[in-house]
């Protein structure tokens, strides 16, 4: 095993417990300044609504929280320490400049509803970005409310239920490729819609034919990604967009794989409707764990006016502001304007690429992809032959032959000091492997990433139970998780 | 590009490898009648130093340095230098999803930590890993009320964040529920006979904030009583999480809905915040979000892992609790460490600070204009009713580099010329003077011009 | 594996064994192999009506839910309590973890499920085994 594994290699690595189990009375890592105006008595102030004690809550000092967190931080694997292959992430390098401008005080410290006068400045970012953004797309207007894709999904079948109503009917069902990703059937069902599978022929993609036979004047959308989740152009998107547009159907498009398409082709251009963006993913703002995202969705002209509210405007005079008077708008999505730090970091990346930059990181993104592609074809399953975009499919057939599933070659892949690809997603694929390098990734990189995914596949024929066990040099094994869903333990509790 | 780790020479080997031509054979499945042979019209490519320069002349037309009395869903507290010291680290802040529990235990522990704090503080029995902020929260609390009890209407209190509100009709508007609104009484509190009328046996839940939008706190153990009377069960929003250090929570709750941006977010122009829904365990099935749980690993040592995830919408898809799948992971570690940094004694004594400002400044401003409300119990918000028009005051007071409180004419004409003012640990005295004074002068100029009239029509 | 033979049998692997008017409801040991570890079971409550074909509750792994689909229409008379804290039981023993007992609305509704011999028959097909 010692001989094989290049990328990582074991090291001293500190324990640490729950906050809780270190904290005891009197230790404080606070302080506050004197108070420059009078004291007041609490309990005449407040009375029975006087709250007197706050529990468990810990105590600890300050170099106790810098420790615990810094070495929690250690536990984790990171884009800062090599690649993490998942399919449709995009884990792209997150840039520190981004962190940087975000923290400027007028920036970070800007209240959502000071005078429009003092807020010149966050107005002009939205501005810019949604300019950019709506050259990137082709598309004609642009909501930034959304927190996340989802909610930029729920944002954007509001908008489609809108626009039918409009026109009498709001009609009863979205198509859904079997390939996609499950926030959109959780979307259509959050909208009162109905969902109808879509059926992908033998490359992967839409059947046409397929499409055309269950389009009718009760379906309101159909939710594509393009490419979609096997990494795959819908080729035949222009025959799609028709077959929609013919009965009075909407595009809407999941833009969570623009990574491939950002400077080489713009949706507005091929058919698409209406779309969200995954800034967390395309455009560098960071995944922190889990979040924050962003979900920003861009339309075509004739669904402007339903646009959540408010939307920014140049006023005569030429200063920027918001309009509230919208009555067409679906109204609002979420509490003040979205998640304006994430704008601040997405155009940060777009102002530190330009068009050749952007242009460039998609073609790294699509070249990485083949690259893996051609270092894995032969050695793992590859069930759709289609050319693949930013990212490509394989599957575990061959593999489990010996027992050993995805999921199990990707905990082995963690010993190799990678974080696992995508596991048993798209549905279509049964043991899927989705790997998206991404444009951050080197050669060297890649070649290491072939090269540990090479290895795992001999340790297959020669030692399944290796791979069957795996990981093994993580600080925990695999988890219960089967008793942590039978008796979930949620919380600490001091008796724990 | 700087960010792209790649030499032509590296370029070209692997087009080589691959079997490709140019890159452009990559491209190929693209019809060609689709591809862009043009530039993207965005700005020139910039240096990290011009980039730097473009925010900061943002940040200078953003009101940088200024002092802000604005509350009303987003809270001016300091934030301790370590969270961010923390939250840079990149294994927090390029980390994923912690789908892949073995080298995911930082992020993992960090919210279960986070879950408890939240559940200590809430009075609740759970809390889950955070929703997108305190408006989506509530809304999708409601939802979740809606699916215990089997009942479709809802009623909501207008003493609740405006915003908020619109955002619940938007989610409910296509899911077939029924909302309707009661009014405040002159104490600002939910007008409790007006409750009892609306609440029936289809309610599935009231919903309140407390504090609410007035900075007013609610008798909850009042609605508490009327809505479980009728069956229905009682969703509380917190939209000032620092009260919580001072104010009892709304123990009565069935599900408590929170923003927790007061726990060390920025306030960011709006975003990102931290929502998060709290409860009991019983309801703990029918909760958005990720949830964390503690377990064992087959050495038997104590690990954690995101669980109860056939909620969710990977694998229920359209018979999800929500479709949540991005939530504000990095956002809640910034609420976790400032709530670690506090603790037990700390988040009593900010919250104390608060009530003792917002006292002063009431106090002071009462000398000169009409505080509204005064009849029941608030945190660090308040009503002031003036003469003159809110609007004109702050355009004065803007001058001094000040906002001024919201003037609330837009949300509830009714109250008149009044603005909702907030004051945290990091209002000053002299702030709240000056402000108070800019106040005082528009009353007396109102005043004399009042007198001058009389005069006038006198003569 | 032996599936009792006075127990019928519907396509979606839950099994009915009839008494008279009532009869009780589980699902087959196929299920609970694919399912793999289940950690849940959502079942009506006593007094619900359910219909056959319709789903009537679901039952839950780690990764995945299925839903229940009644084999026959009735009153729901009792509900298995144990599963609410030991869901395993119906891993270790699918055919002798009952999950509701009914009164049947149509105990005719029985005669066009699978017999155990059928059901074999079906599970070798669809699953290869």
């Amino acid at each position: 095993m010692k001989d094989r594994i290049r990328k990582a290699t074991r090291h001293v690595n500190q324990n640490e417990g729950l906050i809780f189990e270190k904290s005891s009375a009197g230790k404080a890592a606070w302080k506050l300044p004197p108070l420059d105006v009078p004291e007041v008595n609490t309990q005449e102030l407040l009375g029975s609504s006087e709250r007197k004690d706050l529990g468990n809550m810990p105590e600890v000092s300050e170099i106790e929280i810098i420790r615990h967190f810094t070495r929690l931080s250690t536990w984790n694997y990171a884009i800062d320490l090599g690649m993490y292959p998942l399919g449709s992430c995009t884990m792209k390098y997150n840039p520190r400049v981004n962190e940087v401008v975000s923290r400027l005080d007028g920036i970070a410290n800007g209240h959502p509803y000071q005078p429009e006068k003092a807020s010149q400045g966050a107005l002009r970012i939205l501005k810019t970005l949604s300019e950019c953004l709506l050259e990137i797309t082709g598309m004609d207007a642009i909501t930034l409310q959304p927190a996340a894709g989802a909610h930029g999904e729920l944002t954007g079948l509001l908008m489609v239920r809108a626009h039918h109503q409009s026109k009498g009917h709001p009609r009863k069902k979205i198509l859904i490729p079997d390939s996609a990703h499950g926030t959109n059937p959780a979307t259509a069902a959050m909208v009162g819609y109905g969902v109808e599978n879509l059926k992908s022929n033998a490359q992967g993609r839409v059947d046409v034919s397929a499409l055309a036979a269950q389009m009718n004047e009760d379906v309101a959308a159909l939710m594509l990604t393009n490419p979609n989740t096997l990494g795959v152009f819908e080729q035949e998107i222009h025959k799609i967009a028709d077959i929609m547009h013919a009965k009075g159907g909407l595009l809407y498009m999941d833009g969570a794989n623009m990574n491939a398409l950002v400077g080489k082709v713009r949706p507005g251009d091929f058919g698409v409707d209406l779309m969200h963006l995954n800034l967390h993913k395309t455009f560098s703002t960071p995944h922190g764990g889990g979040g924050p995202g962003s979900g920003p969705v861009a339309v075509k002209k004739f669904l402007e006016p339903f646009l959540p509210t408010p939307v920014v405007i140049t006023k005569p005079d030429g200063t920027l502001g918001f309009e509230y008077n919208r009555p067409q708008s679906v109204g609002r999505v979420r509490a003040f304007y979205g998640n304006f730090g994430m704008f601040v970091r997405a155009l940060a990346y777009t102002l530190a690429n330009g068009p050749d930059g952007l242009r460039q990181t998609t073609e790294d993104a699509v070249l990485n992809a083949n690259y893996i592609r051609k270092g894995l074809e032969g050695t793992y399953d590859l069930p759709y032959s289609t050319p693949s975009m930013h990212e490509v499919v394989f599957s575990d057939k061959v593999q489990a032959k010996k027992g050993v599933r995805t999921m199990d070659i990707a905990k082995r892949l963690i010993d190799y000091g990678f974080h696992p690809y995508t596991t048993a997603f798209p549905l279509i694929v049964p043991g899927a492997l989705m790997i998206e390098p991404t444009e951050s990734e080197s050669k060297e990189e890649m070649d290491l990433f072939i090269e540990a995914m090479r290895s795992i596949a001999e340790e297959v024929e020669e030692d399944p139970e290796m791979v069957l066990a795996a990981p093994h040099t993580t600080r925990v094994s695999r988890l219960d998780e089967v008793a942590a869903a039978r008796k979930p333990v949620l919380r600490w509790k001091p008796e724990n | 590009m700087r960010y792209l780790p790649k030499s032509p020479a590296d370029r070209a080997a692997i087009l080589k490898a691959i079997g490709a031509g140019s890159i452009d054979d990559l491209f190929s499945s693209i019809p060609a009648e689709y591809r862009l042979n043009r530039d993207l019209k965005v700005p020139r490519q910039m240096a990290e130093s011009e980039i730097v320069d473009w925010f900061r002349e943002r940040s200078h037309e953003n009101g940088d340095g200024y002092v802000t009395f604005l509350g009303a869903g987003a809270y001016s507290h300091y934030r301790p230098v370590i969270i961010d010291s923390l939250i840079s680290r990149g294994e927090f802040l390029t980390a994923y999803t912690p789908y892949q529990a073995e080298i995911s235990q930082g992020t993992l522990q960090s919210i279960f930590e986070f879950q408890t704090m939240i559940g200590e503080l809430t009075g609740m029995e759970v809390a889950n890993a955070s929703m997108y902020d305190g408006s989506t929260a509530a809304a999708e609390a409601v939802m979740m009320a809606v699916r215990l009890t089997g009942r479709r209407s809802v009623v909501i209190a207008r003493s609740v964040h405006p915003e908020y509100r619109e955002v619940l009709a938007t989610y409910a508007f296509h899911q077939g529920m029924p909302l309707a609104t009661t009014g405040f009484d002159a104490n600002g509190r939910v007008n409790l006979k007006e409750l009892e009328q609306a609440v029936t046996s289809e309610t599935a839940c009231v919903l309140i904030q407390s504090p609410n939008f007035f900075g007013t706190i609610e008798d909850v153990a009042a609605v508490a009583d009327l809505a479980h009377k009728k069956g229905a069960m009682l969703v509380v929003s917190i939209a000032e999480a620092v009260s919580l250090g001072i104010v009892e929570p709304p123990r009565e709750a069935d599900i408590i809905a929170m923003e927790a941006q007061s726990f060390g977010v920025p306030l960011g122009f709006g975003g990102p915040y931290c929502g998060v829904i709290a409860t009991r365990e019983k309801n703990v099935r029918q909760m958005p979000g990720r949830l964390v749980g503690q377990t064992t690993d087959r050495n038997g040592k104590r690990g954690f892992v995101l669980t109860l995830a056939t909620r969710e919408q990977h694998i229920r898809r359209e018979k999800a609790t929500s479709n949540i799948c991005t939530n504000q992971a990095l956002v809640a570690l910034m609420v976790n460490i400032f709530m670690t940094i506090y603790g037990k004694v700390g988040l009593r004594e900010l919250a104390k600070q608060n009530l003792a400002k917002a006292s002063y400044a009431a106090q002071q401003f009462g000398k000169h204009a009409k505080i509204l409300f005064p009849g029941a119990p608030r945190f660090n918000e308040f009503i002031v009713q003036t003469s003159e028009d809110p609007y004109a005051i702050n355009g004065r007071i803007l001058g001094h580099k000040i906002v001024g409180g919201l003037p609330l004419k837009k949300f509830y004409p009714e109250l008149g010329n009044a603005a909702l003012w907030c004051c945290t640990e990091m209002t000053t005295r002299t702030a709240i003077d000056t402000v108070v004074g800019l106040v005082a002068e528009s009353e007396r100029s109102v005043k004399s011009a009042k007198e001058a009239d009389v005069e006038e029509v006198a003569r | 594996m032996a599936y009792p033979a006075d127990f019928k049998y519907t396509k979606e692997h839950e099994w009915i064994k009839a008494n008279g008017n009532s009869a009780t409801i589980g699902i087959t040991n196929y299920a609970q192999e694919s399912l793999g570890d289940i950690v849940f079971v959502d079942l009506p409550k006593p007094g619900a009506e359910i219909t056959a074909g319709k789903t009537f509750g679901s039952v839950e792994s780690v990764k995945a839910v299925s839903d229940l689909y009644a084999p026959a229409s009735g009153t729901v008379t009792e509900v298995n309590g144990e599963l609410a804290t030991a869901p395993e039981k119906i891993n270790k023993d699918a055919h002798g973890s009952w999950m509701i007992k009914l009164t049947l609305k149509n105990p005719g509704e029985l005669n066009s499920l699978l017999s155990a011999a059928d059901y074999e028959k079906f599970v070798a097909e669809e699953g290869g085994h």
